[in-house]
């Protein structure tokens, strides 16, 4: 299964991955419309993104979310409904939302994030 | 089965054709307006009055009903109508509970304006296709399909000999005849009822979804009050929907930000608290059934009781052994809370379709309560089996259940016998008789059609008929205004009698359920706190039904820190969010204030279409003894203890010594004196003169004061 792992310890909150993300999901630059998220408390990191679980896959009342067939999850925004059950649901709260859209959003583990992290927080597992 | 016979029988009466358009805020600004008398297809203006004094879903209905009919139309003449709309949030899919859909007709059962709420796709892809009511006038000569295209702009009458009467056939015939591809079943709700609704008075209508991963259709039930019995008369076999492309903002809100932001916090809460609380994503309505048997709530044996030993066997424990539970099982597309369980691979064991397996709607609270342990009955495969009879015939669970309670009562009591039930053996807990009744109601033969009148007709004709004597009878006969009662024993709450007994339709917990608050936590002690919460919880419940909302995820998910706000009962937080959510779609900026006031004046409005019909009075709002204590000695006894010491503390009454028949007449004229107490008290809250009339200052103030209404009312104050 294709998926992104993170090591929390060795971030350093730069916030790279988010503006990569964001870019290459949406044409833009801003931390709000990426699939990866970036917190720091007490001078740690946090890492938000998705595991590829797939416990929104059944919750999913339109069936617009599946597994890939390299094990990654996945939304067909042609048939999601727009009712953000699996935002609301997901065990990481790693399902996205932004009110410039109707559909939600996550981590597909393309990577394009890993390549530009300076520190090696993150990587793609396959 | 074969689609392509029966496809090929249809026969084309009238087409229209529309441009379907966007919505706005919520409102498509037309009503379609459909006369299977003349095969006439129009559209209607939805004027901003209608707007502004009747905000949507029942309130439209009503508005529309009101001009269709005189005082003297009667359930079954053409001008009748019914009618179906969703309201302005109806559709959206953030929030829970938002594809609730509103009808509305003359019934049958009351012969007055009767209301029902019902979940499946019917009301949100209606609106899709460009229309924020139907209104269904006429009767069709031969039988007849509705279908509606919301994508190509297309409405057809079409004769439609060959379908199915039942509704799992009958829907399923439909979804294969105007789906495209196994793919397009999706995109189609149908509203249908069953062959019972030919023969009874308390036929309902099935509202379906298509249920994506069991591959099967599925339905929800606008139940009360014989809104499918009015379908079959009218010679409509079903009405159609097709709309592609269910989007998160088809509602065009005007704050979508605000709708995600409230949609996923409620979501979120489910998420953590449904676990905790109800877990109603696992059981469904189910787990009712526990908590009302411990406090004896639960009905058994027509109301003469409220628990039962057996209570555990049709408790939350067995149904989940039962069901096929999903995640995803909401009735329309967001809904989180999922309460709507389903059965699959279910072996008939009775009746024309014994021996087939179905998937079937799982039974709710109400339905196992009513026929079961209403009926004596404790065994979950009869409930099931009954469930899926009557969705299928189209019987209201509730009023089938709480009838047949008193026709076992009366059986018991030898004023009905075998000779006159035809052989059925209609004892308290024998369910081969109880289900033969229901098979005879769909066959319309048999002791079936007596059962079929409903507990006032079956009363009258038992007095006329049997010489049976009157008053017992109307003691315990669970009816008001006609309609039979929802399945909750009210005795130890004399402010849910009220909320029975004055609800606008009849006897539905859906105006207010206050058992808790009065009895239990002791919240009303005096007669202002209730008639107040008598005036408060049914304005805030209509207000659901005005919008397209399921009353569930209102309470029966609390936010953390409920208990701790000003008023818990309200669930403050949540009637917050739907004001956000109602502003969010509407672009208004209501407040929980003007949320009552948009109930008051439909609420108000009702209450005089009551009037003009010939009913709405006090004498109208008068309540079965059965409801508001013990009837019999047998009753008396089972709670000596509870009985004799309230005796003694309300009335001083020396209870040693005393005959049960004395203690029996003393309570009873204190709890009667009680409900015409708080008749008085809710009335005035309300506005309303000692008969139950709205004043003319009540309805001036809320703007209600339209010159009909005034007309109606200035004549019988």
């Amino acid at each position: 299964m294709k998926k992104l792992v993170t090591k929390e310890d060795s971030c350093t909150a730069c916030g790279t991955c988010e503006l990569v993300c964001s870019k290459t999901y949406f044409k833009e630059e801003n931390r709000e419309k990426a699939c990866i998220r970036i917190e720091t408390a007490n001078g740690k990191s946090k890492i938000t993104t998705c595991t590829q679980c797939g416990e929104c896959i059944d919750l999913c009342p339109a069936e617009a979310i599946y597994r890939d067939k390299n094990g990654v999850v996945r939304i067909k925004k042609n048939l999601c409904a727009g009712c953000f059950a699996c935002v609301g649901f997901c065990p990481e709260a790693a399902m996205f939302h932004h009110s410039d859209y109707i559909e939600p959003y996550k981590c597909i583990a393309c990577g394009l994030c890993a390549k530009e992290c300076p520190s090696g927080a993150i990587s793609i597992e396959e | 089965m074969n689609v392509e016979k029966i496809k090929a029988a249809h026969k084309l009466l009238a087409e229209f054709k529309y441009t379907p358009g966007k919505l706005d805020k919520g409102y498509a600004n037309k009503s379609l307006y459909i006369n299977v008398s003349e095969n006439k297809i129009e559209a209607k203006p939805v004027t901003e009055m209608m707007k502004e004094k009747f905000t949507g879903g029942r309130g439209f209905g009503l508005w529309y009903l009101w001009n269709a009919v005189t005082p003297e139309t009667k359930w079954n003449d053409p001008e009748n109508e019914i009618i179906i709309s969703p309201g302005p949030v109806g559709g959206i899919t953030q929030y829970p509970g938002a594809g609730k859909s509103l009808v509305v007709s003359l019934s049958p059962l009351t012969g007055s304006v009767m209301d029902s709420n019902v979940g499946g796709h019917f009301g949100p892809l209606l609106k899709f296709s460009g229309w924020d009511a139907l209104e269904l006038q006429g009767k069709a000569e031969k039988d007849v399909v509705i279908f509606i295209d919301g994508n190509a702009g297309i409405i057809r009458i079409e004769e439609a000999p060959e379908e199915a009467l039942d509704s799992h056939l009958l829907v399923e015939q439909l979804y294969e005849i105007y789906a495209d591809t196994p793919e397009d079943k999706r995109n189609i709700s149908v509203v249908s009822t069953g062959a019972a609704a030919e023969h009874i008075l308390y036929g309902m209508l099935n509202f379906s979804l298509y249920d994506t991963r069991r591959k099967a259709v599925r339905l929800k039930q606008a139940g009360r009050g014989g809104i499918g019995t009015v379908l079959r008369d009218k010679k409509v076999k079903a009405i159609v929907v097709k709309f592609k492309g269910v989007k998160g903002n088809l509602n065009n809100p005007a704050d979508f930000a605000a709708l995600a932001k409230t949609g996923i916090k409620m979501h979120k809460e489910i998420h953590a608290g449904d676990d905790k609380q109800c877990q109603m994503r696992v059981r469904g309505t189910t787990y009712l059934v526990k908590i009302m048997n411990d406090y004896d709530l639960l009905p058994v044996c027509n109301f003469k009781y409220g628990s039962h030993p057996d209570g555990n066997k049709i408790a939350a424990p067995k149904w989940i052994e039962n069901f096929n539970i999903g995640k995803a099982d909401g009735c329309w597309y967001g809904c989180t809370l999922s309460c709507s369980k389903v059965i699959c691979d279910y072996e008939l064991k009775t009746g024309p379709y014994k021996g087939q397996k179905v998937v079937t709607d799982a039974p709710e609270y109400e339905t196992i309560a009513g026929v079961g342990s209403n009926c004596g009955i404790f065994d979950p495969q009869f409930i099931i089996e009954a469930n899926f009879y009557c969705d299928t015939y189209g019987v209201d669970t509730i009023s089938f259940g709480t009838t047949t309670a008193f026709l076992m009562e009366c059986y018991e009591n030898g004023i009905i016998n075998r000779q006159i039930t035809g052989g059925l053996d209609l004892r308290f807990g024998n369910q081969d008789a109880a289900m033969e009744l229901l098979h005879q109601m769909a066959r319309g033969e048999g002791f079936g059609r007596i059962a079929g009148l409903g507990v006032r007709k079956c009363k009258e004709l038992f007095v006329r008929e049997y010489g049976a004597g009157a008053a017992f009878l109307n003691d315990i006969g669970m009816e008001v205004k006609g309609l039979e009662y929802a399945e909750y024993v009210s005795k130890e709450s004399l402010v849910q009698q009220g909320g029975f007994g004055m609800a606008n339709k009849g006897p539905q917990h859906d105006e207010a359920w206050l058992i808790f608050m009065d009895m239990v936590n002791n919240q009303l002690p005096t007669f202002e706190n209730k008639a107040e919460a008598l005036h408060y919880f049914p304005m805030f419940r209509t207000w659901l039904g005005l919008v397209g909302l399921c009353k569930l995820p209102w309470n029966d998910i609390v936010p953390e820190n409920n208990a701790q706000t000003d008023e818990p009962a309200k669930i403050p937080e949540h009637v917050q969010n739907y004001v956000d959510i109602f502003n969010a779609v509407t672009g208004k900026n209501i407040d929980k204030k003007e949320m009552i006031l948009q109930s008051e004046r439909v609420y108000n409005f009702q209450k005089v279409f009551n009037i003009k019909m010939g009913f709405g009075t006090r004498e109208h709002d008068k309540i079965p003894y059965r409801s508001v204590g013990p009837v019999t000695v047998e009753e008396y006894e089972s709670r000596q203890d509870r009985y004799d010491s309230q005796l003694k503390e309300l009335l001083g009454m020396e209870t040693e010594g005393k005959s049960t028949e004395e203690k029996l007449k003393a309570l009873r004229e204190y709890r009667e004196a009680q409900y015409e107490k708080l008749v008085d008290a809710v009335y005035e809250r309300r506005g309303w003169t000692p008969n139950g009339i709205p004043k003319l200052e009540t309805l001036q103030k809320l703007g209600i004061d339209l010159p009909e209404v005034v007309e109606v009312v200035q004549k019988s104050l």
